[in-house]
């Protein structure tokens, strides 16, 4: 299968790979997927509580080129939005934007879920309540 | 100059060796004759190449002429052995018993005859990938008619004891049929010394052409019959109608007469470049060989970087080196090698497996290239990784709670 050049530039060149501090008030981390299905991401927001504007992001994924390029557009995306617009950013968006193939629709679906692990942790841990989301789409 | 891309998928397939390329040739355009043409010249000249041939064929493995069956390749090969022993000797008993490594040719016929009524078991492998020998005489019954196990795994390289096997079959008077495809041209295989009742086998995995492979049918002690399982002109004795494919044979025969005549040298050469590429590899951390080291074809390496996914491992060099993975993501399913899952692998090991098949045609630059450019992919994938960052902080992964998706 031949990837689009959008996965090819993001799986060579990869935005924000790397690991903010887990245990900063301030950030976020969702990690979703699991080894035995051949991917798993980490997608950490680093927010400014003040104005609730994302200023950092950051992942690192266990994956195919794919689940690599996701979840690098999503940091992409990530960064400057505020933590309600993040939350609607929507799986087929990055479908859209890497042009992926129906095979790959799980990588954005996975990269979805992580921005929104990654935003309830940020919630639970500054007394907010973690919002429930529907089940995401099996894959 | 080192010529891009190299290619190390040689258990998928072969290039064809140009003297096989060679020998082929007149017999598309000069002498296209259908061999079955019994009174005129271009017939005479087909059916003359087509002897040659198989005799060729026949003294690579050890084997009469007449026992060797042509068909379209191996999958159509190990159809006609198991379906047809299976139905010649129905009255005998409806059990086969196969292995959970063989390619799916065999276990997916083996599924059929299932569904056909017939009874199958199907041995699991140890952590080397190698079927255990009591066990398979323990599972021999008085229904069974036919132990299916292959001669050397496509995905792994492990090579059954094949010695052993036949034995215990012969004892319990039951056939012993083995999916030889990767085996024959690469090492020594004969069927006599072997015990072989039936063995399939193909000409594009030995540098000669696609389309072409065949059934050898045992003629004496025991004499092996099989029910024809495509009937037409009362082609192959009987076994298997349908015109031959002249220029195929042909080629299948110049290739196989080339691989005997080179293997030891071969064999010592490939053996070299195998090991190399694997102890190169293998000093990266958290490397590990899949399969068995001793019994193994020389040519094939499957090896998995622990924290790295096969897929993505291969996006870092596919444009430059072309070779398969155990993972999911390069197949049409989502599960992971069930081959390697026979080893007792994890899934996680599975998907992150690389299947290395060297061949005549590689050369040491090339194994030099792929080391160097797969260790910088592993490590950059690695500096990527969420799960090398969590086993180099000491976290036991097994901990982790995943979210099933």
């Amino acid at each position: 299968m031949a990837y689009s050049d959008k996965v090819i530039d993001h799986y060579q060149n990869p935005k924000n790979v790397g690991t903010l501090d887990k245990a900063a008030k301030n950030v976020g981390t969702g990690l979703v997927g699991a080894p035995e299905c051949g991917d798993v991401m980490r997608l950490q927001i680093q927010v400014d509580e003040k104005t609730g504007v994302i200023t950092d992001a950051k992942f690192k994924t266990f994956g195919c080129g794919s689940a690599i390029a996701s979840s690098s557009l999503a940091t992409e995306w990530l960064k400057g939005k505020s933590v309600d617009d993040a939350l609607k950013i929507d799986n087929m968006e990055i479908v859209e934007e890497l042009a992926l193939p129906p095979v790959k629709i799980h990588c954005s679906v996975l990269a979805e879920d992580a921005i929104k692990a990654a935003i309830n942790d940020y919630r639970v841990k500054n007394g907010m309540e973690a919002i429930k989301f529907e089940e995401s789409v099996v894959h | 100059m080192l010529k891009l891309p190299i290619y190390l998928d040689n258990n998928a397939t072969t290039p064809m060796d140009p003297r096989v390329l060679e020998a082929m040739t007149p017999y598309f355009l000069e002498h296209y004759g259908n061999a079955a043409s019994r009174n005129h010249p271009f017939g005479w000249e087909a059916e003359e190449a087509v002897d040659y041939a198989r005799g060729q064929v026949a003294k690579l493995i050890g084997a009469d002429p007449k026992e060797i069956i042509f068909t379209s390749g191996a999958t159509e090969a190990d159809n006609l052995a198991i379906k047809g022993v299976f139905e010649m000797y129905a009255s005998k008993g409806n059990h086969i018993i196969t292995a959970t490594t063989e390619h799916k040719a065999v276990l997916d016929t083996c599924k059929h005859i299932e569904k056909l009524g017939g009874e199958v078991t199907y041995l699991p492998v140890n952590a080397e990938g190698l079927i255990d020998l009591n066990e398979l005489e323990a599972a021999i019954k008085p229904t069974t008619i036919l132990v299916a196990i292959m001669y050397a795994n496509n995905e792994i390289g492990t090579i059954q004891p094949v010695k052993e096997i036949s034995a215990i079959a012969k004892k319990k008077g039951v056939l012993f049929f083995t999916d030889a495809t990767q085996a024959v041209g690469k090492i020594p295989v004969d069927v006599i010394k072997d015990g072989i009742d039936l063995m399939s086998f193909s000409a594009h995995k030995m540098y000669g052409p696609k389309g072409v492979g065949a059934l050898y049918v045992r003629r004496k002690n025991p004499r092996v019959k099989v029910t024809a399982q495509i009937d037409g002109g009362g082609h192959e004795r009987g076994m298997r109608s349908g015109t031959l494919n002249v220029p195929g044979i042909v080629g299948f025969g110049k290739a196989c007469e080339l691989c005997q005549l080179e293997m030891e040298e071969e064999t010592k050469r490939l053996i070299n470049l195998r090991d190399k590429l694997e102890t190169e590899l293998m000093k990266l951390e958290e490397a590990y060989v899949n399969g068995s080291r001793e019994h193994r074809l020389p040519h094939v390496a499957n090896i998995s970087f622990k924290y790295v996914e096969g897929e993505g491992l291969m996006m870092g060099f596919n444009k430059n080196i072309a070779l398969s993975s155990g993972s999911a993501c390069t197949s049409a399913s989502l599960e992971p090698s069930y081959v390697l899952k026979a080893l007792g692998l994890g899934d996680d090991l599975a998907h992150s497996s690389l299947r290395f098949g060297l061949g005549r045609f590689t050369t040491e630059d090339q194994i030099d290239y792929t080391v160097k450019s797969i260790s910088e992919t592993v490590l950059k994938l690695r500096e990527m990784s969420p799960l090398w960052e969590m086993y180099k902080d000491g976290i036991d992964l097994n901990t982790i709670e995943w979210a099933a998706h």
